[in-house]
């Protein structure tokens, strides 16, 4: 399951990652946080280019179940404006044994911040910039 | 050819897209990048910026024709 939404659903991840073949479920949750180069920040906003995110998310879960064998997988992304604290994005696996799903959880979040078409501006208290942007 | 823009390159140009006429359309992406980075020299500054056609990455030989999608895609930052 991949998606882009605007309010992550733990819930309905994990339930996605159920499988009566499944003895190991990892779930990875990023979340933004308050602080950034010595800044405080207050908000982070996403953008995305909503058909390729999701051609690449896809992708990315097909590679990881042809890497590892697993049951299930799921992907979760959010755009928007998002507050310190609060979800912005879910990989998880569900497999067999729990190495396999530990080893695809990280995989699909490394490869995911690496080449899909989605975007972070920090909003710090006094000014924002867009994050990797610039070398 | 209509360039459809993203995350910091809809800043530098000023609009969520770029309309090339079609005497000036590039052939290629090389071609584009170039027609872009003379035009708005704040691209040329960005630690990278790959073209996507029709939802995937191209390469710089990718021909180019006016039915496709062509978008902008500079550094990623999502997760």
């Amino acid at each position: 399951m991949v998606e882009i939404v605007e309010q992550i659903n733990i819930n309905k991840a994990y339930r996605h990652l159920q499988a009566n073949g499944a003895g190991g479920i990892n779930v990875f949750v990023g979340t933004v946080r308050d602080h950034a180069n010595g800044k405080t920040v207050v908000g982070l906003e996403f953008e995305a280019y909503v058909p390729m995110a999701l051609k690449e998310m896809k992708r990315i879960a097909e590679l990881a179940c042809e890497k590892w064998p697993l049951e299930r997988v799921v992907i979760q992304h959010v755009t928007g404006m998002k507050e310190p604290g609060e979800a912005v994005v879910v990989t998880g696996a569900s497999s067999a044994h729990r190495d396999a799903s530990f080893e695809a959880c990280r995989f699909l979040i490394d490869e995911l911040k690496k080449s899909v078409p989605i975007w972070k501006k920090e909003y710090y208290e006094d000014n924002s910039i867009w994050v990797n942007a610039h070398p | 050819m209509e360039v459809l823009l993203f995350g910091i390159t809809r800043d530098i140009v000023g609009s969520d897209k770029i309309s090339i006429a079609s005497e000036e359309s590039p052939e290629t992406v090389a071609h584009l990048k170039e027609w872009l980075e003379q035009r708005y020299g704040g691209l040329s500054a960005l630690r990278s910026l790959a073209v996507a056609v029709d939802n995937e990455y191209a390469d710089d030989s990718t021909a180019l024709t006016s039915s496709m999608e062509v978008a902008l895609i500079p550094p990623v930052s999502g997760g």
